[in-house]
């Protein structure tokens, strides 16, 4: 092996940020590469700045390198203006660690935590000199593994990987690992690549598009089946039972250079049953796993310590429903250490006046802004999502931030939203409007600014039914709000670009068709489409045009009860039958409560799996109504039910 | 009590930029666990105040930078060496402490005390010889600078203090690592530092003019930051005065 760094070093005073590409982080492993070891090869699709934090990535990273038939390095999509330098001079993608060339691993493991990032991966395939379609890699190419929440629907992408792993990965890496060990050993001969991948496909969670067939009515898929009797029908999720279990990362990575998220991230729980029905996170992760509060604090301890960051971030999809929350921000805060105690960010707040006394309690320096996510302008578009939160609880936790000092709210929003009216739309700007004037009565500098995104339907959800909003109406609606805010004083809009938002309804619920059109979209040079200034909605239309697809029929389409969805042989977990009830509840604008601390209803992923929440409370955790009809603000008390539709004042 | 601390940047970790130095060292104060002062206000920061931004890509062996003590954490001259030496284990690679010593409260800061400093570059280019004899025998260098955005002709002539060809047998006193992955011929150049400054791809323009310099200078290393004390130019850290050239 060969080091690319005498090449690459000479261009790197030429670029942007070179510090993106020379490794040298706090925490980093020294991988040892070796005979009859598996070289993983871990890329994020995206800049380093935006996937070096990804936890995902960073826990893999060190899982493998542990194992003594394992290593694993990292890479991270090259900024353009390296990338030409690389064309230009024939050097491949490389990883980070000991800047080696991609094509001397095994295994190239892409993490998709969005749709967008597509055309990234055929561009770094690329780059690793690696044929992009899977059917015309040889026995030299590595293996192009996909993982992450974009996974679940991998058909899109089906062309172009090798397989797709569906759900956590601390397990399954070692059973491919072992797998690949073997084809290793036996000398990747001619031909043997088929025989892997059927190796690959009878490990659980991994799934190998190749070894299934898809057949089609018109331009209806019929049914996706197995070529051969030992692959099986349905590839069902990976779930780790215990968090408990994996204390990782024990060496989190402390970048030389800024990232998105620069702070120890500790992860105090996995899956959420709060049940908002558009969240693809929330349906895909159950069931909760809570991580033991002892071990939080030590990861905390620790991972500041070795990080020598002064600020934590306790992650999860809803912290404050973590059961021992307010004794581990207790006992972080009074932590002084050399250079000042550090503080903690709880991100995913919750919205009630409780979970803002806990950011109060955390928050040190100056309260500039605070994040609420009430997702829809009206208590009877909120039922529909199940996203359970009255304007008493927004209120509430508004007038506590106020009156704490903060002085700046933001309020994200989905428009696009099944049933979903003007009213609804218009109620925004009344939700926003109404925070505003509380926020007077504390500061004059009040200020709440509402951010819109378009709603994208997602495999494995409620929602995975209903026809995405088009262009032009999400404009439309865009504009409502613009035009009601602007009649409101204090009230800023900001939203996300439509045309974008399309775009990612084509990769998200596509079938194996959309490959032809990612694959274009890509070659005409369409790479970091997450990114404006790089995104152009025509290129992905004249793709579909090309390829004889209608934008209609993937995106905006309603999917009725028949429907045989690309992803009908993969299994989140959840039964066929729940996501259609709660489907129709949504459309009767009916409720469902949160199952950590109720009675189940049978989504499926408990049963199915052998697993159960893992909660160290069995009451709900203090704060607002949480959707119910009592107040919660003291502590949830046995059994929690929903309030009655009557009941309700919107 | 406030201490200057100088120290090296060599290797891969010479891409980093002057902001992303100022957070490795806010961290590697935190790991090593040196009780600092803290600025009061909203968002108390560390009291560190560091020395000339050396640029993205360009490595040192005198990076300078002041610390501040608490007042309570009873640190005194004494302690120096071992502040120096739990500093030095908590950086990363390619960064080491290289000297600390007091620093008393009256003296100027780094920004305004240096003059200018000594660089090494390593210069890929035909007839490098000639090149500098060119710019010595001339009286004025006219080039065209950039600035926060906007770019202003200046001559930078009388801000190159000395220029000179290092001659092959001198090579030996660099570090092998620098020599092994710099390639041409090595020029020793003393800039200065004030007003608007010359960075040392500014002097690769002046000697190779309409190139990208970074196509030419394949290895730059600042050895020296001088201040002036009685009319005299000496080192900022030792107060040794200064050579005519280092490497002679």
């Amino acid at each position: 092996m060969s080091s690319l760094w005498p090449r690459l070093e000479p261009l790197l005073a030429r670029v942007r940020k070179p510090a993106r590409y020379i490794g040298c982080e706090d925490g980093a492993a020294s991988p040892r590469h070796g005979h009859g070891k598996v070289a993983w090869l871990l890329a994020y699709p995206d800049v380093y700045e935006v996937g070096l934090p990804n936890q995902g990535l960073q826990i893999l990273y060190e899982i493998l390198n542990e194992r003594p038939d394992a290593v694993a390095e990292r890479t991270y999509a090259p900024w353009v203006d390296l990338e030409a330098l690389m064309r230009e001079r024939g050097i491949p993608l490389f990883s980070v660690d000991t800047h080696r060339s991609a094509d001397e691993f095994d295994i190239l493991a892409f993490n998709l935590s969005a749709e967008l990032v597509y055309t990234n991966v055929l561009n770094m395939v690329d780059l690793a000199g690696s044929p992009v379609r899977a059917a015309e890699r040889r026995p030299t190419d590595p293996l192009v593994i996909i993982g992450g929440h974009a996974a679940f629907n991998p058909e899109p992408m089906a062309d172009f990987i090798d397989c797709a792993v569906l759900g956590e990965g601390e397990e399954v890496i070692g059973e491919i690992t072992e797998v690949v060990r073997e084809w290793k050993a036996s000398g990747r001969t001619e031909g043997s690549r088929q025989a892997v991948l059927r190796e690959l496909a009878k490990i659980p969670g991994v799934y190998v598009p190749s070894m299934y067939e898809v057949a089609y009515d018109g331009d209806r898929v019929r049914g996706i089946t197995p070529a051969y009797p030992d692959v099986p029908e349905l590839v069902t999720k990976r779930t780790v039972s215990d968090l408990g279990q994996w204390q990782y990362p024990k060496s989190p990575l402390a970048p030389l250079t800024e990232v998105v998220h620069d702070r120890l991230a500790v992860e105090v729980f996995r899956g959420c049953t709060r049940g908002c029905r558009f969240c693809q996170a929330g349906m895909i992760t159950r069931p909760v796993r809570e991580r033991p509060a002892e071990q939080v604090r030590t990861m905390i301890t620790e991972g500041l310590k070795r990080t020598g960051y002064n600020e934590v971030s306790l992650t999860s999809l809803s912290t404050a429903d973590f059961s021992g929350i307010e004794s581990v921000v207790t006992s972080v805060v009074p932590d002084p250490t050399a250079c000042g105690a550090p503080t903690v960010s709880l991100p995913s707040l919750r919205v009630d006046a409780f979970t803002v006394g806990l950011a109060a309690k955390v928050a040190s320096g100056r309260r500039s802004g605070l994040t609420f996510a009430p997702e829809a302008g009206t208590w009877r578009l909120r039922t529909v999502i199940n996203k359970l939160i009255t304007e008493e609880d927004l209120y509430g936790a508004v007038e506590s931030a106020f009156s704490s000092g903060w002085s700046r709210m933001k309020l994200y929003f989905l428009t696009g939203l099944p049933t979903e009216t003007d009213i609804d739309t218009e109620g925004i700007v009344d939700l926003a409007a109404g925070c505003v004037s509380i926020g007077k009565k504390y500061t004059n500098r009040a200020s709440v600014t509402v951010s819109i995104g378009g709603f994208v339907p997602k495999a494995h959800t409620p929602f995975q039914w209903f026809g995405q909003n088009g262009v032009p109406e999400l404009r439309r609606k865009i504009g409502l709000v613009r035009e009601a805010a602007g009649r409101a004083k204090g009230v800023q809009v900001k939203w996300h670009d439509p045309a974008a938002t399309l775009a990612e309804g084509i990769a998200s619920r596509g079938d194996r068709r959309v490959g032809a059109v990612i694959e274009r979209v890509w070659r005409e040079g369409g790479v970091f489409q997450e990114w404006s200034e790089f995104f152009v909605l025509d290129r992905w239309l004249d793709a579909m045009a090309a390829e004889g697809l209608s934008p209609d029929w993937f995106v905006t389409r309603h999917r009725d009860e028949n429907e045989v969805f690309p992803w009908h042989h993969l299994s989140a977990g959840l039964h066929h039958d729940f996501l259609w009830q709660d489907w129709r509840s949504a459309l009767a604008e009916a409720g469902l409560e949160d199952c950590r601390w109720t009675p189940c209803y049978d989504c499926g992923v408990c049963t199915g799996d052998g697993l159960e929440h893992i909660v160290a409370s069995p009451v709900a955790p203090a704060g607002g109504s949480q959707g119910t009809g009592q107040n919660l603000a003291l502590g949830g008390s046995v059994p929690i039910s929903l309030r009655p539709k009557s009941m309700v004042v919107s | 009590m406030k201490a200057r601390i100088s120290y090296a940047k060599l290797g891969k970790i010479r891409f980093t930029g002057h902001r992303d130095v100022a957070r490795i060292w806010e961290r590697t104060l935190r790991k090593a666990e040196i009780p600092v002062a803290m600025s009061t206000g909203f968002t108390p920061r560390i009291k560190m105040a560091f020395g000339l931004a050396l640029p993205t890509g360009a490595e040192s062996l005198v990076e300078l930078l002041d610390v501040t003590f608490a007042e309570d954490s009873g640190l005194g001259v004494d302690d120096l060496d071992e502040v120096a030496r739990r500093l030095d284990d908590s950086l990363p690679v390619g960064m080491s402490v290289t000297g600390v010593r007091e620093c008393a409260a009256s003296e100027a800061s780094l920004q305004e005390d240096v003059v200018a400093t000594t660089w090494l570059m390593a210069v890929d280019a035909p007839d490098v010889a000639a090149r500098i004899d060119r710019v010595n025998a001339s009286t004025e260098v006219w080039l065209d600078r950039e600035r926060k955005g906007e770019t202003r002709r200046d001559d930078i002539r009388s801000g190159i203090l000395h220029l000179a060809l290092i001659s092959p047998e001198n090579r030996d006193v660099l570090p092998p690592l620098w020599l092994g992955e710099s390639r041409g011929d090595l020029i020793e150049a003393v800039l200065t530092t004030a007003g608007r400054g010359i960075r040392p791809t500014e002097l690769i323009e002046a000697l190779v003019p309409g190139s990208e310099p970074w196509n030419h200078l394949t290895r730059v290393l600042r050895i020296n930051q001088w201040i002036e004390r009685e009319g005299e130019r000496v080192d900022v850290l030792t107060a040794r005065p200064a050579h005519p050239t280092v490497c002679a």
